[in-house]
């Protein structure tokens, strides 16, 4: 055991968790990585936070954090909602570890629903907060069969989900929590994330690691596996494309918020990702709307 | 109901089951030949659904086993196969039409998804061949071209039932379970049912094993009949045969009791 460390919160362990959850939550990590895209269970706790607002991901946080990692926390792309103030203040408080805003300067950046902008770095650990582990839940709602499922591979179903898109709307009209096979074997849900994203999760050089609280699942993705969108021949996948750049820094291939500006139609397009946007003005680049 | 190849499609041979104390079914063993369709008759409480699950391995049997003869010529014990072949045999050579439609349907899916999950469940990724092959099967039970997009919740009775049968029949299985797929119909519906299977069976050369308990439906679809009670097989033999001689006092009742119209 190492020994106990000094942390700004006292009566706490570091990083909340006692150790021995933590060695459980990591023998959970590492067969999940072992086996990617498999949803190991574990034994989640009680969180002091109510469930949805990020249980799973809290606990996976805790168990990897070590004194010296930075910790970035955004909560859809942004560093300044309630949800990522408090997760990371939770850290600062609990682990007294650094923070951040910055993707580049992270070692751990917590996330629900959107992967930064910035790409990803070896040795960064992407952790996403997932509310339904279940791709094939919308199908069969009882977990002994779809266990069985996945076990033997059987993901027709999954694509009945896509046909009733197309045959509802002409395309393939799920925007977030979009299906996904990695590594040619598992269908897993990359959480609600926009599909926007789920190229970014393709050969992606970071670890990401996936906690749903909830459900007391725990899944991962190794670095560089291959992470492909499920899809029909004639109706391939796509993300979704704006015909404006975010007003503020000008960005054309980033994924947009919509703001309210007024209470008479008034609204601007920006980044959902507060940190590239920054970055972006900092370095100088303008969007018409700033 | 002839046929050059000799050899049995389904082969089950002492198929038992009990619940607790309480006897499903016993002792029950037949040969079923590809094209060959047979009913199994008796009243609620006998052991014909059962015997069906049964068959179907939904179930598993105290005694007995269930052989099928696979696409290569094997005749496979269905216990003896690994869970994902015989997943993979219940999705693509078999079919099973319940008397239940939300029980063999997906509810809360279109009736052109439906159809197309079996495809897509043997690997087909083409939509717009998924959706063609949707519309056949439609045509081929009688429901309008227009009715493709909506949920079986929409349907009647009949059409829920004529939806199971195209969903199950998409990858052209070669053997059909059904249980008791005409009970809960008015007469006329049921009329037009039978008619259609009676068509699709002598045009795929589907061998089925059908489960009811009406009498007229075995003279109508089957070419032989198993009469069951208490779980067990009482007398079988030729349809007309069995419904027109019988040779057991309580088959002779059934037939007896049937109401003339």
């Amino acid at each position: 055991m190492t020994p106990r460390v000094r942390v700004p919160e006292t009566g706490y362990n570091f990083a909340y968790l006692d150790e021995a959850t933590k060695r459980m939550i990591r023998r959970a990590l590492l067969k999940a990585v072992a086996i990617p895209g498999y949803q190991v269970p574990f034994a989640a706790r009680e969180m002091p936070m109510p469930y949805g607002w990020g249980t799973g991901g809290v606990q996976v946080t805790a168990a990897i954090l070590g004194r010296n990692d930075v910790l970035k926390v955004i909560d859809q792309g942004s560093d300044d909602t309630t949800n990522a103030v408090s997760i990371r203040a939770f850290f600062a408080r609990t682990a007294g570890v650094a923070v951040t805003t910055r993707t580049r300067d992270a070692t751990v950046i917590q996330t629900r629903h959107r992967i930064p902008e910035a790409p990803l770095a070896e040795g960064q650990v992407l952790v996403y907060q997932v509310p339904i582990p279940e791709p094939l839940r919308f199908l069969e709602p009882r977990e002994t069969e779809t266990r069985q499922l996945h076990a033997l591979a059987e993901y027709g179903p999954m694509h009945v989900k896509l046909y009733e898109d197309i045959a509802r709307h002409g395309h393939i009209a799920t925007t977030y929590a979009y299906p996904v096979e990695v590594a040619g074997r598992y269908v897993m849900d990359p959480s609600p994330t926009p599909k926007f994203d789920n190229p970014k999760m393709d050969d992606c050089p970071a670890l990401q690691l996936f906690g749903a609280g909830r459900e007391k699942r725990i899944y991962a993705v190794p670095p560089y596996t291959r992470v492909r969108s499920l899809d029909f021949e004639d109706h391939p996948f796509r993300v979704q494309h704006f015909d404006r750049p975010c007003a503020l820094c000008g960005a054309g291939d980033v994924y947009l918020d919509e703001v309210l500006t007024d209470d008479a139609g008034g609204r601007m397009f920006v980044c959902s990702d507060t940190d590239h946007c920054e970055a972006r003005r900092e370095a100088g680049h303008r969007g018409e709307g700033a | 109901m002839t046929t050059d190849d000799d050899a049995p499609l389904l082969r089950v041979e002492g198929l038992g089951k009990h619940y607790g104390r309480r006897l499903g079914c016993a002792g029950v063993s037949f040969d079923l030949h590809p094209g060959e369709v047979l009913a199994v008759v008796g009243e609620s409480g006998s052991g014909k659904s059962t015997l069906l699950s049964l068959i179907a391995g939904e179930v598993p049997a105290d005694a007995g086993r269930v052989r099928f003869r696979l696409r290569d010529g094997r005749l496979a014990d269905l216990t003896e196969l690994s869970e994902a072949d015989r997943r993979a045999l219940m999705r693509t050579d078999w079919g099973f039409v319940r008397q239940d439609a939300t029980r063999g349907l997906r509810m809360g899916v279109s009736a052109g998804g439906n159809i197309g999950e079996r495809l897509m469940g043997v690997g087909w990724r083409h939509y717009g061949e998924i959706r063609s092959s949707a519309l056949d099967w439609l045509r081929k039970v009688e429901i309008g071209a227009d009715r493709i997009d909506d949920h079986p919740g929409s349907f009647s009775g009949g059409m829920r039932q004529r939806l199971q049968i195209a969903r199950n029949l998409v990858t052209g299985p070669r053997l059909l379970l059904m249980d008791e797929p005409t009970s809960g119909l008015d007469v006329s519906v049921q009329a037009r049912l039978l008619d259609l299977i009676r068509g699709l069976v002598a045009e795929l050369g589907l061998a089925v094993v059908i489960v009811t308990h009406d009498l007229a439906v075995a003279r109508l679809l089957s070419h032989r009949v198993m009469v069951m009670r208490a779980g067990r097989v009482i007398e079988t033999g030729l349809t007309d045969r069995v419904l027109d001689d019988p040779a057991e006092p309580y088959t002779q009742l059934l037939v007896a009791s049937v109401l003339a119209a």
